[in-house]
């Protein structure tokens, strides 16, 4: 018997409230229903004051006696007695597990309660924003990636790993970083660098850059998971450190820079916790290509997907300042993208002894 | 069509023989009616032949009239073949009976199938005419007897062609004994022709050409027995057709003692018939009669198959048909001349108010002042003076004349519509899967071994024992929601009609066939020809998906669903003397139209309906589903027993159903409300 700490019994307190919410309705003689903001663009606006994409106001009410909505109506239920299920016995499982525990037949027919896991990721994400309860809380975690290397000793669920120590694999990241899981020891790093490819960060594990340049260094192998964004955020609130992010010279890149500075559309409700306001685009510009003399060869040719993307972003609220508009210009005028490993063209270690280093040194960055 | 040139240019060789007296009654004939489309061409073939002596290679009749015209062209023309005077030995009259015996198939006679319906229906047309008339509910016997088979039915049946015995026997007055042969024997003879009413014959060619088609198939005269009423005697006849003369031969005459009906006609044609491939076409004319005449008893015996009997759903007779005056704006110029030679009034005014309906003397002064015509003008005068009448002829067009009395139709009626489709379905739903296809007679000619398969019908999903919604019939156990639609009369060149429109949806109809469309036309049954009617053009031209039936392009709607359009006139114009498609006149379609839409509101509402009384099914049942999850969750959540808390949920979901049903409901019925409550246009009020 796992003991309930304050927030786990919180968390049941609320999904409690939810069902009894429900049942109240129903005696009364009124169509039940479950309040649950709305996640989508609608509903998402950017702070211009906090620099973080927020949730609105829109909340949606899923009512059961409508027929498009009585499925998820009774997923959402299913869930919450499924996590309410997870904090009781004091597990915790993957998302994935969970999709499989709520699974069954319906009756008689060949319908299920869930018939793909596409189905019951929105439903749990539901009910995260539905009782403002974190996905941790729910005793629920996405599938981990992303390794992390540095100058710092951090305590995993008890375990205390010196990430000098990591060997060419690097920590491997959690799914959850929060406090209670992951506390941070002893640390000289003076900066945090987020790297978009695991090949890149393997350069810089291989080259030791860390250790030179006194830095963390982590990857979410492409767009971080909440993991990774959460265990940077702290290490930029609690140990005070700068985030520099590197990224290739894509659309795509872009988005991740974008991501982790204001939050993302569909997890907006956690971005005051996953975001780094502050985050600095260390690279790659798109006018590095001239500074750092990288032959047109190694360009990619844009196709018309990145030319939308990069058009939309252009409209995005926090990439008006002029820095921005003009990089982001630069690339639709050139209509080339360059990877991260385009570097090596000039040497296989010039992204770590040369081009950073240099872009450190000359504050070329942009925020 | 071939046959047809044939013999016009044969009649021109010879009509130059004819007595220029004879030829002016003639064109008096074709000017009387010339607003008659049939009519006129019926007689104008010989009539325009008559003009002159033209060889069939000279177009223009102009040059034909001046024989010295054509002589002064011949040195530059091929060398003559034949004199004047050797082509008039050849030149004779040809009798009218003897231009039908080579054109029979103008009748409705192309073929041994189609034959046996035809002479059927126009028998049957002439006792109903005849009923009506006389004020009789109509009670008719149709027979047809195979005469390969002995009295009791025992034998081998005919395949294909071979000789039949059709017998039509009515309850209507009877014929008197000096008309009887002019009726049966001698074509264009009748009643109907010359007045304007509503009525199912319009010739006077029908049951004599019947006649004349058995007694060329078969050699043998038509018999025909009769009685006028109590205390009369039944009088037998067998009459043939001199066909040369186009004369009647009375062969047999004879008193009948006994005779059960107090008064009546019998006929019995011996024919050559197929019936194998033509009862189709009869059984279908039954059942379609019998449906646009609900006040008529029908029974039908067939060959080896069971009578069936069609019993009269109304106790009273439709409307009687009125006689009118012809309306001026549907008058042709030559028309008006030689109504005016005819005119025994004094001056125009007075023949304008005599001849034609709708004339008062104030619009009578209208018209001529807007022809400008000085009051001293006589009618005959109008008929010698082309000039003139051609002024009256613009005035009278220019002139706003109220539309001609439309009072005179008899429509079936709303509530007969469905009556007769109640009991049409009522005998259908017995006889079980019919022919589905439409009748198309080419086809029946190629496909002669064709065994057709018999279309499965979709079954009616079956509906729970709901309380029946208005316009609803159980019929055998089948459901059909069943709308009729009566427009206001309206007008075409003059001539009032009128439209209806009925439809019976679902029941045991395929839904994923095209609707059956039935065609009348004055009660009649159009049976062929459909593609080339009028009616099926306003019918493919609804937009029936606005109505919730599925509809391919430029076709007839698909679903299960019959559909009957009835026009009723004084003057119906068919597209050929077969009688057997309408002429695509736009005020008719218009007024198909406007009443195929109205009863597809209606077909619309009701289809709605149901739909959502199936999706209110289909929503409990989900409901039920999620409910029992939705309560074990949260009595797992909450700590409690899930099964109070899953009563519950069931009991709200009654009342949630039962409240929206409620709405839906009262919402539909508002807008069906709405639908009927629609003023129609101003133009359509406009009379």
């Amino acid at each position: 018997m796992a003991r309930l700490d304050q927030i786990d019994k919180k968390t049941v307190q609320k999904i409690e409230h939810l069902a009894d919410t429900v049942l109240k309705s129903v005696k009364g003689g009124k169509s039940p229903f479950v309040e649950i903001p709305i996640r989508s663009l609608a509903n998402v606006k950017f702070n211009p004051r906090r620099r973080l994409i927020e949730l609105g106001g829109q909340k949606q009410k899923r009512y059961f006696f409508n027929v498009s909505m009585a499925k998820k109506f009774m997923q959402t239920f299913l869930v919450s007695e499924a996590c309410k299920e997870l904090i009781d016995s004091g597990k915790t499982t993957s998302i994935r597990d969970l999709y499989y525990m709520t699974k069954h037949g319906l009756g008689e027919t060949k319908q299920n309660t869930f018939e793909e896991q596409e189905e019951s990721d929105p439903i749990i994400e539901d009910l995260e924003v539905a009782i403002d309860s974190l996905r941790e809380e729910l005793h629920l975690f996405a599938t981990g990636r992303g390794s992390m290397v540095g100058p710092m000793t951090i305590r995993d669920s008890g375990d205390t790993i010196d990430l000098r120590r990591m060997g060419s694999g690097g920590w491997s990241v959690p799914s959850i970083v929060e406090e209670h899981v992951v506390q941070f020891g002893k640390s000289e790093a003076k900066y945090v660098l987020l790297v978009e490819k695991d090949a890149v960060w393997r350069r810089f594990n291989e080259d030791r850059f860390w250790a030179r340049e006194k830095c963390v260094i982590v990857t979410g192998q492409g767009q971080p998971p909440r993991g990774v964004r959460r265990l940077v955020q702290r290490l930029h609130t609690e140990l005070r450190l700068p985030v520099y992010v590197l990224v290739d010279n894509d659309p795509w890149g872009f988005y991740i820079y974008s991501v982790m500075k204001q939050g993302s559309i569909n997890l907006a409700y956690e971005s005051m916790r996953m975001a780094v306001p502050d985050a600095r685009f260390i690279g790659l510009s798109s006018f590095d290509k001239g500074k750092y003399k990288l032959p047109a060869n190694v360009s990619i040719p844009m196709n018309d997907q990145d030319h939308s993307r990069a058009r939309q972003m252009l409209a995005y609220p926090w990439f008006q300042n002029p820095k921005w508009q003009r990089e982001i210009q630069e690339m639709v005028r050139s209509g080339q993208k360059f990877e991260l490993e385009a570097l090596s063209r000039r040497g296989i270690s010039f992204i770590t002894e040369e081009y950073l280093p240099r872009k450190l040194r000359d504050r070329d960055w942009l925020e | 069509m071939a046959g047809r040139k044939v013999v016009a240019a044969k009649v021109g060789k010879l009509g130059k023989g004819k007595p220029s007296g004879r030829r002016g009654g003639q064109l008096e004939l074709v000017a009387a009616e010339a607003p008659r489309v049939k009519g006129r061409s019926l007689v104008a073939r010989p009539a325009r032949g008559a003009r002159g002596s033209t060889p069939p290679t000279v177009a223009a009749p102009a040059a034909g009239e001046d024989p010295a015209a054509a002589a002064e062209a011949a040195p530059q023309a091929p060398r003559r073949r034949a004199t004047a005077e050797q082509m008039a030995s050849r030149q004779r009259e040809i009798s009218i009976s003897e231009f039908f015996t080579k054109n029979r198939h103008l009748l409705g006679f192309d073929n041994a199938s189609k034959a046996l319906l035809t002479t059927i229906k126009e028998a049957v047309d002439n006792s109903l005419d005849a009923c009506e008339e006389a004020g009789i509910l109509p009670e008719i016997t149709v027979e047809v007897l195979d005469l390969a088979l002995d009295a009791k039915g025992e034998g081998e049946p005919t395949k294909g062609e071979g000789r039949f015995v059709v017998v039509v026997e009515d309850n209507g007055p009877g014929i008197v004994k000096a008309q009887a042969p002019k009726i049966f024997g001698k074509l264009l003879y009748g009643s109907k022709f010359h007045r304007l009413k509503q009525s199912r014959g319009q010739q006077g060619i029908g049951i004599s050409a019947a006649a004349m088609y058995g007694q060329l198939t078969t050699g043998r005269p038509i018999r025909m027995t009769t009685r006028i009423g109590k205390g009369k005697p039944a009088l037998f006849m067998e009459i043939q057709i001199d066909t040369r003369r186009n004369e009647p031969v009375v062969t047999e005459e004879r008193q009948l003692p006994d005779w059960p009906s107090e008064h009546g006609t019998r006929i019995e044609l011996e024919i050559v018939a197929n019936w194998q491939q033509g009862q189709r076409f009869v059984n279908r004319y039954v059942e379609h009669t019998a449906l646009s005449n609900p006040h008529a008893t029908f029974r039908y015996l067939r060959p080896r198959q069971e009578a069936l009997t069609f019993p009269r759903a109304v106790e009273e007779l439709p409307r009687e048909a009125l006689e009118i005056k012809p309306h001026p704006h549907g008058v042709e110029l030559g028309a008006l001349m030689l109504m005016a030679q005819d005119s025994k009034s004094h001056d125009v005014r007075g023949f304008l108010q005599s001849a034609f309906s709708r004339v008062s003397p104030a619009v009578a002064d209208e018209i001529v002042k807007r022809a400008g015509l000085n009051g001293r003008v006589r009618p005959r005068d109008l008929a010698e003076d082309r000039e003139l009448a051609e002024r009256l002829h613009d005035a009278i067009g220019a002139t706003k004349i109220m539309a001609p009395p439309t009072q005179v139709l008899s429509p079936i009626g709303d509530a007969l519509m469905k009556k007769g489709l109640v009991s049409f379905l009522n005998v259908i739903e017995t006889e079980g899967p019919e022919e589905e296809e439409q009748l198309d007679l080419d086809a029946a000619r190629k496909k002669k071994a064709s065994k057709k398969e018999k279309v499965a019908k979709a079954e009616a999903p079956a509906v729970p024992d709901a309380p029946p919604e208005e316009g609803v019939e159980k019929i055998k156990g089948h459901n059909y929601f069943i709308a009729t639609v009566t427009r206001p009369p309206k007008v075409y060149r003059g001539n009032p009609f009128q439209v209806e429109v009925g439809l019976a949806y679902g029941g045991s109809w395929p839904a994923d066939k095209p609707i059956e469309l039935f065609r009348f036309a004055n009660r009649v049954p159009l049976l062929f020809q459909r593609g080339a009617c009028g009616m099926t053009e306003a019918i493919v031209k609804t937009d029936w998906r606005n109505y919730l039936l599925s509809q391919p392009k430029g076709a007839l709607p698909v679903g299960p669903m019959a559909l009957l359009v009835h026009i009723a006139s004084v003057w119906v114009p068919f597209t050929s003397e077969a009688k057997e498609a309408v002429a695509h006149y736009p005020e008719i379609t218009r007024e198909i139209q406007l009443a195929a839409q109205e009863c597809g509101r209606k077909l619309a509402a009701h289809i709605r309906k149901k739909q959502h009384a199936d999706y209110q099914l289909q929503r409990r049942s989900l409901f039920e589903l999620y409910i029992q999850e939705v309560a074990t969750a949260i009595g797992k959540i909450t700590k409690k027993s899930p099964d109070p808390i899953r009563r519950e949920f069931l009991r709200l979901a009654d009342r949630v159903t039962e409240q929206e049903l409620a709405e839906q409901d009262a919402a539909l019925e508002e807008q069906s409300r709405k639908i009927t409550r629609r003023p129609r246009r101003a133009e359509e009020e406009q009379e």
